[in-house]
């Protein structure tokens, strides 16, 4: 299987250079969470409401699935300079299956997000967070799924744009409204009904009500299986849309 | 080796389609070292990019190393290597993991990758570096590697795209020097690109002139340069007067032809410059004349671009 062993080398090539320089690597990219957690949370906690009482649990699922959004949407930013130079060109060049160009990168980048995620819990755990562990480890998962979906978007973004001037602007313009509408920040129940019912639009905003869920350990909760179905459908339809794009380049 | 047939591409631009390469008839055996020559936009990179199957033909066809790049392309990417005018390496990337990669990438096994690797690391000067950044290599030492990993799986034919562009005089010697012993040892097939004149001269076995799409010659650069009539001998006077005189002198000598003067030097071509010569001196000196200097300039292939496009290299090279 030329697919499985091509996105595995691909894989470990990404990661070399996390690897070698593991804070720049990984580090800044989880420096806007950490941010959240320590100079907004506390906010938090003054709020009256469910939020307030249990700020940390209201709150850091929704800053993992942040972490998720940021960590795998400006993926392709990676790819531009290699695009530039000649690194992806001579990938092109080499027998490599050319869907596991793709696959391969993202794969590193949810190993990536897997691990700052286990990071920042351990981080909050001696805060007073309370978590499920069956639910933690379902929540997980269901980032590492958007995450899948989500870079490979990012990858098709940057070998569409090409311009490294234009894809962080790009990025921003969508990001931005996604967070907002997200519910990661203030629960959206306070928001008037047209802002509500945009927010329900936002496929994040059905993910980060699953992880909150699912942190809790309440698996019956109707949102976990909305949150799991949008992000297995984000993950779905940028696979289909990527492998096209990336066969297209093999013809 | 290599055979195209009515290769062409065109690209769509705001102003029009751009005929980038025009039904292209290429035919290159086994073993042959040969340089693709031509002002830049020539189609020289285009064409090599349809031959690695970077670039799809818009029309023709292409047969690379017993495949044919648009119904099997897997099969050429496998039995060619491909060293294009950037840098290979990745960002962050070590040299030796990220030459070994590469070699696990065209289907080596672990073992095999690791000592092709160090194997060729030793071969192209880039020892004790295995651990260095790739980015934070010299010019010289990146072309290296670059060429390193075109390589790594010991491919029959090897395109090289640019290879020297960029590097310092003392560089550009090394990589030769490289390349040659790498085809002595190996036979590989080579196909580069260059517009320098004097590499296409001193390196190529072949050199196949493109301008506008097409091929507008194509054979040895002695073969090439014989299209050129003849060699360029200058003769300086002393005065602008004294020069038209010499020049007067000189159109009595049988073979010569195109005689000019500008300034106080006369210019004229003739067959076999070294052995007229003399004959050119005598006729000079008869008329009681003196030279300051004299040069005979055996023909270039800027020469050659110039006889046959009426446009200097250098000139389209800018």
């Amino acid at each position: 299987m030329s697919l499985l062993r091509d996105t595995w080398l691909i894989c470990l090539r990404q990661l070399r250079p996390t690897l070698h320089s593991p804070v720049t690597g990984m580090g800044f990219s989880m420096l806007q969470p950490v941010l959240y957690l320590t100079l907004f949370a506390p906010l938090l906690a003054g709020m009256p409401g469910g939020m307030g009482e249990n700020s940390l649990q209201w709150f850091v699922p929704g800053v993992l699935a942040m972490l998720a959004l940021f960590g795998t949407s400006f993926a392709g930013f990676g790819l531009l300079p290699e695009m530039r130079s000649g690194a992806h060109e001579r990938l092109l060049a080499a027998p490599v299956n050319r869907v596991a160009l793709l696959l391969g990168r993202v794969m590193r980048d949810i190993t990536v997000l897997l691990g700052q995620a286990v990071v920042i819990l351990l981080l909050v755990l001696p805060f007073g967070l309370r978590v499920s562990p069956a639910g933690a480890v379902a929540g997980l998962l269901v980032l590492l799924v958007m995450g899948i979906g989500l870079g490979t978007l990012s990858y098709m973004l940057a070998m569409s744009v090409k311009q490294e001037f234009l894809f962080p602007a790009i990025l921003q313009t969508t990001t931005m409204p996604l967070i907002l509408l997200s519910g990661i920040l203030l629960p959206m129940d306070l928001a008037p009904t047209w802002l509500y019912s945009l927010s329900r639009a936002n496929p994040l905003s059905h993910v980060v009500d699953a992880e909150r869920a699912l942190f809790a350990g309440d698996f019956g909760d109707p949102s976990v299986y909305i949150g799991s179905g949008v992000a297995v459908a984000v993950a779905v339809v940028a696979l289909a849309l990527g492998t096209r794009l990336m066969r297209r380049l093999a013809a | 080796m290599i055979h195209t047939r009515e290769l062409c591409r065109m690209f769509t631009t705001r102003t029009g389609t751009v005929e980038a390469v025009r039904s292209l008839d290429l035919d290159i055996g086994a073993g042959e070292l040969v340089a693709f020559l031509g002002p830049n936009g020539a189609g020289k990179s285009t064409t090599l990019r349809m031959l690695t199957t970077l670039l799809l033909p818009t029309s023709g066809t292409a047969e690379v190393a017993g495949s044919d790049v648009v119904a099997d392309p897997r099969a050429v990417r496998r039995s060619i290597g491909y060293v294009g005018q950037g840098h290979a390496a990745g960002t962050g990337q070590y040299v030796a993991e990220e030459l070994i990669s590469q070699g696990r990438l065209y289907g080596l096994g672990k073992a095999e990758a690791k000592s092709r690797a160090a194997e060729l690391l030793a071969d192209l000067d880039l020892e004790g570096l295995d651990k260095r950044e790739a980015g934070h290599l010299s010019g010289g030492q990146q072309r290296r590697l670059d060429i390193a990993m075109g390589l790594i799986h010991r491919p029959e034919l090897l395109f090289l795209d640019e290879p020297s562009t960029g590097l310092d005089p003392h560089s550009r010697a090394n990589l030769w020097a490289h390349i040659a012993r790498l085809r002595e040892r190996y036979g590989t097939t080579i196909l580069l690109t260059t517009h320098y004149l004097d590499e296409a001269d001193s390196v190529a076995e072949r050199v196949v002139v493109i301008d506008h799409g097409s091929v507008i010659a194509d054979g040895t650069p002695d073969e090439l340069k014989g299209k050129v009539s003849g060699d360029l001998v200058i003769l300086e006077t002393g005065s602008e007067e004294d020069a038209r005189a010499a020049a007067a002198a000189v159109e009595a000598v049988p073979s010569a032809h195109s005689v000019d003067t500008a300034a106080a030097a006369v210019r004229l071509r003739v067959d076999r410059g070294d052995a007229v010569l003399p004959e050119i001196l005598r006729a000079v000196d008869a008329r009681g004349l003196e030279l300051r200097t004299v040069q005979v300039h055996r023909p270039s292939l800027d020469d050659v671009f110039l006889t046959l496009t009426g446009r200097s290299l250098r000139e389209s090279a800018e």
